[in-house]
């Protein structure tokens, strides 16, 4: 189908709702960049700039009883969750008030209660975690699914086939993400696989694939949505590719030399709410003018996030040792 | 499938599998994972006959995947179910052992969700399983914090621990010793009862010399308290039952009472569970100390395959008596 009637597909309201997502994801994200650039803040920033719509896209296409098991690219599924820009900044910022109280920085964050999986360094860690979230919904009967993400670097590891096979032979209500933009660090897709496409290596755990245009909001939300439908009708997991490109370094300290420069310049025509702005237009969905209001909005809302933030309280020295163990209390049926 | 049978002779393996049994039938979010753990019943039997009695989603036959299955039970655990994972050897932990240690560990510490996780992992030599099926890894996670250990040496403790690992809120790894599945048994109570993780045991109480152990060396440490007590030295042997978090104030109470203390653990030497015992003697008994605190532990090698070498690389009951005696002379 032709890219603008696949987005005619989708309601109106969804696509206007994805495009704010979209827009406060990279506001967010530009502002942390810049306050990182400031040198206020201490450690490292990852970004998915330009890679907004897989994470926006999957994330819009879940109940609210669903799961998300994200990785570092993937601040729009966090926003859409949820997490509030406040929270995200603080948690940047090693303050009290962030997901993780200090514990942990940049986007190693979760919540249970909003339904996100904390993200762990070690890439592809989440998947064997995801496919027992599936598992569990599995045992008890119920119809809930969950989204994993994971880099194109991230399916070269032993966890990605691990997770893969299991969840494919126990046909477990899981959907695997792979966000393909082109480099793992400063490692070429073909130093990474010898496969043309990331999704080849679904066809080796018996699991449907499929590629779709990253930079495409509407794709990558449709195909989310049927791979969702799939997975909660009990036919098993899908392997979706977005294939998309990484337009910052690995984080924001790595100038990304490496990176063609017209390869750059080539993938920025291709930016995704550039791409939603047209189609939102072309539908006659939305105008210049809902752009500069949803622009001034998040615009807002993020300054508003790092004030939080910054009048937030740091954690004391001693708060280093609480938690290492849960409580009875903490689970108690 | 053994049932609690009162008044009847259970073995340390059998033990293991009533806690197990006697668990998933008092909660319904216990499952167990692992690889041939269903029609077949495990590799050790373990688990024979469970699931005709509760089902092949909760007697869960896995692929040869140790970090994809514990990942998974991490992420079960995380939605609220109990799973117990079994390593078919403690040795192939190794395979899951990032999982363990950067997810199951992490993930309270990080973000606050816990993780009710047991990992069943049969452990330690004397069976002639060579370098790959007689490790003991409790080392390796020792120095992971998040974690809880525990090491029975009993049935009645294997059967009141594994309760008490499912029932824990955190993630646990169970080492239960394979030299000890068939050849120690006891009668057990027959109601329900647990063993709290954090409690040292004193299997044998007395004045002149304590012996600090875990796993099947407590069976070691009981043989030579016999002979050295024709000598009139009189050993107190501490089984730890749990590794972490560490009864620190009974191995302190014990050597302040004798003065005189050895650890003793089938593990490699360097870096083992008796140095760190040891570091904390010199730090918080110091006063109380009549003699230099003594190791005896394996050799800093591989766990060897063929017989004189293992027995070589094994503590043995004249290990101790040597090391006691050296002791009681101070």
């Amino acid at each position: 189908m032709e890219v603008l009637e696949t987005w005619k597909t989708v309601k109106r309201a969804d696509l206007l709702q994805m495009y704010y997502y979209l827009r406060l994801t990279r506001a967010l994200e530009d502002r942390i960049t810049a306050l990182y650039r400031q040198g206020r803040i201490v450690g490292g920033v990852y970004t998915g700039n330009g890679m907004e719509a897989i994470s926006v896209g999957y994330a819009s296409a879940l109940e609210r009883d669903d799961i998300i098991a994200p990785f570092h690219r993937d601040m729009g599924a966090f926003l859409v969750r949820g997490i509030t820009p406040g929270e995200v900044v603080a948690q940047y910022l090693g303050k009290r008030t962030g997901p993780t109280k200090g514990k942990d920085g940049n986007v190693h964050m979760g919540d249970l209660k909003r339904g996100v999986i904390g993200f762990v360094s070690h890439l592809a860690d989440n998947l064997p975690v995801a496919t027992g979230v599936a598992l569990a919904f599995r045992l008890r009967g119920e119809s809930r699914v969950v989204v994993t993400n994971t880099g194109d670097g991230g399916t070269s590891r032993g966890d990605f086939h691990e997770a893969m096979n299991f969840a494919a032979v126990r046909k477990l209500p899981v959907v695997f993400f792979c966000n393909n933009n082109q480099y793992a660090y400063s490692t070429p897709l073909g130093l990474q696989m010898a496969v043309k496409d990331v999704v080849d290596r679904a066809k080796a755990y018996g699991m449907p694939g499929e590629i779709v245009d990253g930079n495409d909001l509407a794709a990558v939300y449709l195909a989310a949505r049927r791979a969702i439908q799939k997975a909660r009708a009990g036919e098993g997991p899908t392997f979706i590719e977005c294939k998309t490109m990484r337009m910052h370094g690995h984080s924001e300290h790595d100038s990304a030399k490496y990176v063609p420069r017209e390869l750059l310049e080539e993938w920025k025509k291709k930016d995704p709410i550039l791409k939603a702005e047209q189609m939102l237009k072309q539908i006659g969905y939305a105008d210049e003018n809902t752009f500069r209001e949803v622009g001034e909005r998040v615009t807002k809302e993020v300054e508003a996030g790092v004030e939080f933030a910054e009048k937030s309280p740091l954690p004391e020295g001693p708060e280093t040792l609480n938690g290492v163990f849960a409580t009875d209390e903490e689970i108690k049926p | 499938m053994t049932t609690a049978t009162a008044g009847r002779e259970v073995t340390y393996l059998e033990a293991i599998s009533q806690a197990l049994d006697e668990e998933m039938t008092r909660d319904e979010r216990v499952f167990l994972m692992g690889e041939d753990i269903g029609p077949y019943g495990g590799a050790f039997r373990i688990t024979e006959g469970f699931q005709q009695k509760y089902g092949e989603w909760r007697v869960l036959d896995t692929p040869l995947s140790e970090s994809g299955f514990v990942g998974a039970a991490i992420g079960a655990a995380m939605m609220g179910m109990r799973p117990v994972v079994e390593m078919q050897f403690a040795d192939f932990i190794s395979c899951a052992f990032d999982q363990i240690t950067e997810v199951a560990a992490k993930n309270h510490y990080r973000w606050g969700a816990p993780v009710p996780l047991v990992i069943r992992a049969p452990f330690g030599g004397g069976v002639h399983g060579g370098p790959f099926h007689s490790e003991c890894p409790e080392g390796w996670f020792f120095h992971s914090p998040g974690l809880k250990l525990v090491a029975p040496s009993t049935p009645y403790d294997a059967k009141g621990l594994l309760k008490a690992a499912i029932r824990d809120p955190n993630p646990v790894i169970y080492f239960e010793h394979k030299f000890l599945y068939r050849r120690i048994k006891a009668v057990l109570p027959s109601e329900d009862f647990i063993i709290p993780i954090g409690k040292a045991d004193v299997k044998r109480a007395g004045s002149d010399v304590s012996v600090i152990t875990y796993g099947a060396m407590v069976h070691l440490a009981l043989e030579a308290a016999e002979l050295l007590a024709r000598d009139g030295i009189e050993l107190e042997v501490v089984d730890l039952r749990t590794l972490i978090p560490l009864d620190k104030e009974a191995i302190y109470q014990s050597v302040r009472k004798t003065g005189k203390a050895i650890t003793l653990h089938e593990d490699n030497k360097t870096g083992g569970i008796g140095a760190e015992v040891t570091a904390l003697l010199a730090e918080e008994c110091f006063d109380s100390l009549d003699g230099p605190i003594m190791r005896i532990a394996a050799p800093d090698t591989p766990v060897p395959f063929s017989t004189p070498l293992e027995e070589f690389f094994l503590p043995k009951v004249s290990d101790i008596v040597a090391a006691a005696k050296k002791l009681a002379a101070y």
